[in-house]
This record gives structure tokens, C-alpha cells and sequence, in this order.
């Protein structure tokens, strides 16, 4: 728009971001403060904004009480192995479906597509007897081999949006050079796209790192648990202690929170890559 | 977006991508030899194995349980039972309930999240101070899990020491806490509330890229030609990003449709099973061990969400083939 903002578009825009900033901060700014008083002072009226101490007793009980430090562990081990194989194995169909026309490649991406619609719950009966019969039940390699095939079929249409920003003059003089198609990717391409595979990546992650319902069905163990099945348990117990589940939050999501705010510029173009195109 | 890019690049390539056309298909004639077959086959098979074994075995092996007796609490008879499970289904009592959740829950989220995004992405548009921190902090919804988005509601939401009720309380809104959680209809818009407020930044985000790559020029016509604002709202902007709106809403939709997080922790569908959308009732069938009704009702979801994408798609792109 070529006009000047005028001081009521202008008052209007600002009072309209402020509201919005305001409203997306506050249930994280809630569940810090919920978090950081002492767990008597929780249920007491009338409620502090602030809390009347500070007490970190809501996180020592998580570490000594609960093993949170294990399920955090699991959770950083399964996320960070599913994340990297499933981005590694969609950087090579990505590139396939990007850059080769053949009969089928419809059929493909149809294929992927049709994943992301359909309820995974139609498949978690299924998928627990199967992993039964691997003797991958209650696993972390049985947890990982499953996150990377439902992290695959997103992170391909994504990346393959990023391969065609590329043009294919780079690796065509890369294999003229005596490069095989192989080493044309990972020497020439990689590095041109790395932030979009970064992006891929994080993406991967932060969904292995947040994912419940299949974690749940399939790990029982505390030593194998991973963080949102330690959540969920605090919702099976009658009563919810609301100090120790607003610390386990705050631990959850800070580690995911300051990933995305370093890499929210490449998901951003990842995701909105293929939309705009279109 | 997603969708139709396929449709856009064969459909390009025989338009626009004609001059480069030749050349292509010539080189890759010549190399497209059995050995780049191989090297090509070599490539997307790690990807096909692990989807096909992790995702589309379970999922058929599933959608032919949804024709069989399979109760995991007695698998002694898992006979055929052919559309037995579904007539089941549309004889649970609460099936209306669920299926006018499931709308109040996909519409009641959708128009709020695509109305408040829009306002976001236009005020976004143009370049400010301290913009690209903004969208940093905006972005901050995405980060968390939908089930911890519904711990955090259900806490805010909580009937004594929630502090959604205190807020209204101070601002003289209400006078008695209102039992959020309690009431199927508070109940209801609450877990909608925490969904609007999940969804707003990814709309905002997508909407915002679609209006970056509009032309400046066809602003800078307008402006000459002096409309106005709504005028230039209606007349360019909104045309110039249809089909991505289109897309992105249809994406989401089927998105919201699939989302049991929130409702699961924030209600676990309760109070009696009176917030249950369809997949919130299949994951509580699927933990009773009921495998054939959750697949039924599976199935159920899957059909009508590809007929209703075919229905939106036609709706849609007749507008794309006149511009």
C-alpha cells in the first residue's frame, strides 16, 4: 500500500499486535509462574501473579521423586536418531521426486500425502501387534524406526520444495566433473540447501519430541519412557498435581522454544515454500 | 499447496516450462538409462520400506479389521462380521453428539483462526521495527505439543484456581466462577479456545507468505487508479492468494478434523462423553480394546474427508482456470 498509514491505522495496528503478543505469551508466562511457587501456595486465593517466593520445588520433586531426567534423556536420544535418519533418507527421495519425471511419481506423492490425512489411531492396534511380534514393544529402537517413518513423508514434500529452488545446472557440472549422482548431492547440493534441511530437521524433531499417542501405546517402562508419556501419566492419576505438571511443561517446551526462535526464519520458508509456489 | 503443486508442475511443463521442455526430456532420455534407474530406485527405497512397513501395513491391516469381530479383550472369535461394526457405531447413542462436536469443533476453530490470521499476516505485511522478533515471539504456539496446549488450558481453565475465571472476575465480566470444564457447553468452547489459540499463527504465517508474493505493481495500479482500501482488499488481494487460501484452509480443516490432543487432555471428551469428537472417541474405543469399531470408525474419517476434499477441490478450482 502506497499511502501513508494514518494515525488511527497506525494506533489500531499497534493496540491489535500488542493484544495478540499478549494473548500468545500468557499461557506460557502462566505455567512459569505456576511453576516457580511453592506447591502449597498453588491453591490459594485470591491467585498471585506473581509468585509470593520464588521456590524451585516443583523441579527438584521432578528429578528426585519422578525420573524425569531419564525420560528427558530418552526423549532428547529418540527424537535427535529419528530426526536425523528420516531427514537423511528424505533428502534422497526428496531429490528423486524433485528432479526426475517418471511414470509413478504421481502415485508417490500421493502416497505420502495420503498419510498426513489419514487418523493414525486406524493404524496403532495394527502397529502394536507387529511390533509385538518384533519383539519392539516397550523399545527405544522400536520408538525411533516408527517416528522415522511418520517424520518421512512430511519432511520429502518439504524438502523437495527446497530442491527446486535449486537449479540443476549444479549438479549436472558436478557429475560432468566425474561426480557420482551420490556425492553430487551431498558435496554440491547439501551445502547449497542447508538451511531448508535444517529446517526439515528441526521440524522432524520437535514432532518426535512432542509425539504422544504412539509413544504411550508403546512404551511402558519408566526406563524407556519419553517425556509426553510421563505427562500423560500425570492425567490418569485422579488428581492432577498442577505444580510438578507446570514444571515437567516448562522443561518440555523450553528446549523446543529456543530452537524455534533461532530457526523460526528457516521452518517459516520451508513450509510456506511449496504453498506459495502452487 | 501441498496438492495441487504436483497438478501445477505437469500442468507448467507443458505451458510455461515449454522452452526449457525440450532439453530436458532429451537429456534425461539419454541418461535415464538403467543405471540412473537403479541409482533412482536405490534413492527412494529406504523411504518406501520404512512407510510402507510402519505406516501402510499397519493402516491396511487395520481397515480390514474395521469387517471383523476383533475385540482384544476376547480374540477368540475375530470372524468376519461384514458392515457390523459400523451399524454398531451409528447405533451408539452419543454418535450424534460426537459427529455435531466434530463440526462445532472444525468450524468453531477454522473461520476464528483464518479471520484473526488474516488481520495478523495484513498488519504483518508491512516491514516494522522489531518485526521479525515479533514473529519469533508469535510463533511461540508451535513449539508446544497439543497435548501440553491442553494442559495449560485445562489449568487456566480450572474452575477454582483457574485464572481465566479470575481475570473475568477482575474485569467484572462474570461474578461467580464459571465451571469451565464442568458444563458440555463451556466445556465445548473452551477446548475451541485453546484450538483458535494453536491455530492462529500457522494461518497468519501462510496467509503472510501468500501476500509477499503478490506484485507490488498491482498495488501501485490500484492506487492510481484510485480504490481504495476495501476496494483493494477485495479486488486484488484477496483474488491475488484464493487458491493458496483455499489449499492452506483445506489442509487445516482435514488437520483439525485428525487433532484429538487438545479435547484428550483437556476433557478426555467428558463431561459423559459429551465433547468427544470423532478421533477423541476412537482413541477411548481403541483403549477398550474395540480394534474392529476404531477401525470402522476409521474408516469412516478417512472416506469422508476424501470425499469432502474432492467436493472442495472442484469448488475451487474453476476459479484458478478463468484467471
Amino acid at each position: 500500500m502506497i499511502n501513508k498509514e494514518t494515525v488511527f491505522g497506525r494506533t489500531s495496528k499497534i493496540i491489535f499486535l500488542g493484544i495478540c503478543l499478549i494473548v500468545t505469551i500468557f499461557p506460557l508466562y502462566w505455567i512459569v509462574v505456576t511453576s516457580l511457587k511453592a506447591p502449597g501456595t498453588i491453591y490459594s486465593l485470591p491467585l498471585d501473579y506473581w509468585p509470593k517466593e520464588l521456590s524451585f520445588e516443583n523441579y527438584i520433586g521432578l528429578f528426585t521423586k519422578s525420573d524425569f531426567g531419564v525420560y528427558m534423556l530418552n526423549s532428547l536420544l529418540v527424537a535427535t536418531v529419528a530426526a536425523t535418519v528420516a531427514t537423511l533418507i528424505s533428502l534422497l527421495s526428496a531429490y528423486v521426486l524433485a528432479r526426475f519425471q517418471f511414470s509413478g511419481r504421481g502415485w508417490v506423492m500421493a502416497a505420502f500425502l495420503l498419510t498426513q490425512m489419514i487418523p493414525g489411531f486406524i493404524a496403532l492396534g495394527p502397529l502394536y501387534m507387529m511390533m509385538t511380534n518384533f519383539n519392539l514393544v516397550d523399545s527405544k529402537t522400536g520408538l525411533i524406526l516408527v517416528y522415522i517413518a511418520i517424520c518421512i513423508p512430511f519432511c520429502t514434500i518439504m524438502l523437495r520444495g527446497f530442491f527446486e529452488n535449486v537449479p540443476d545446472a549444479l549438479e549436472e557440472a558436478a557429475m560432468i566433473d566425474g561426480c557420482s549422482r551420490l556425492s553430487a548431492l551431498f558435496r554440491v547440493l547439501v551445502p547449497v540447501m542447508m538451511p531448508g534441511i535444517a529446517a526439515s530437521f528441526i521440524f522432524n524433531f520437535v514432532n518426535c519430541w512432542n509425539e504422544l499417542f504412539l509413544s504411550v501405546t508403546l512404551m511402558n517402562s519408566d526406563e524407556n519412557k519419553t517425556i509426553p508419556t510421563a505427562l500423560a501419566g500425570f492425567i490418569s492419576s485422579f488428581n492432577i498435581d498442577w505444580g510438578s505438571m507446570s514444571a515437567a511443561a516448562v522443561l518440555t517446551v523450553v528446549p523446543t522454544l529456543v530452537i524455534f526462535a533461532f530457526a523460526s526464519k528457516f521452518i517459516v520458508q520451508g513450509l510456506t515454500a511449496g504453498a506459495v509456489k502452487g | 499447496m501441498a496438492l495441487t503443486s504436483e497438478q501445477t508442475v505437469v500442468r507448467g511443463s507443458k505451458t510455461a516450462g515449454a522452452p526449457q521442455e525440450p532439453n530436458t526430456t532429451l537429456r534425461q532420455k539419454k541418461r535415464f538409462n538403467s543405471r540412473t534407474a537403479l541409482t533412482l530406485l536405490a534413492f527412494m527405497a529406504p523411504a518406501a520400506i520404512f512407510v510402507g512397513i510402519f505406516t501402510y501395513y499397519p493402516m491396511i491391516s487395520g481397515s480390514q479389521m474395521a469387517f471383523r469381530n476383533w475385540n482384544l479383550n476376547d480374540l477368540s472369535d475375530t470372524s468376519w462380521v461384514g458392515w457390523g461394526n459400523f451399524v454398531k457405531l451409528f447405533e451408539t447413542p452419543e454418535f450424534g453428539t460426537i459427529v455435531r462436536n466434530t463440526i462445532v469443533w472444525v468450524v468453531g476453530s477454522l473461520v476464528p483462526q483464518v479471520v484473526i490470521g488474516f488481520a495478523l499476516a495484513l498488519f504483518l505485511k508491512r516491514h516494522f521495527k522489531f518485526r521479525g522478533a515479533y514473529q519469533a515471539f508469535i510463533f511461540f504456539p508451535w513449539a508446544v505439543s497439543g497435548f501440553l496446549i491442553g494442559m495449560l488450558f485445562r489449568w487456566m481453565f480450572n474452575a477454582e484456581f483457574g485464572v481465566v475465571n479470575d481475570l473475568l472476575m477482575k474485569a467484572g465480566i462474570i461474578h461467580s466462577p464459571i465451571p469451565w470444564l464442568a458444563e458440555p457447553g463451556f466445556a465445548m468452547t473452551a477446548i475451541i479456545i485453546a484450538n483458535i489459540w494453536y491455530g492462529v499463527t500457522f494461518f497468519a504465517i501462510m496467509i503472510l507468505a501468500a501476500l509477499q508474493s503478490v506484485s507490488d505493481e498491482m498495488y501501485e495500479a490500484a492506487a492510481i487508479d484510485g480504490a481504495g482500501k476495501v476496494r483493494t482488499f477485495f479486488n486484488i488481494t484477496l483474488p491475488s492468494i484464493a487458491v493458496t487460501l483455499g489449499l492452506t484452509i483445506l489442509l487445516r480443516i482435514i488437520w483439525i478434523f485428525n487433532f484429538p490432543d487438545i479435547i484428550w487432555a483437556m476433557t478426555g471428551g467428558g463431561p459423559a462423553d459429551q465433547t468427544h469428537i470423532i478421533t477423541t472417541y476412537m482413541i477411548k474405543i481403541t483403549q477398550e480394546g474395540d480394534y474392529g469399531q476404531a477401525s470402522a470408525l476409521g474408516l469412516i474419517v478417512v472416506f469422508t474427508l476424501m470425499l469432502f476434499a474432492a467436493f472442495y477441490l472442484m469448488a475451487v478450482r474453476p476459479r484458478k482456470e478463468k484467471r
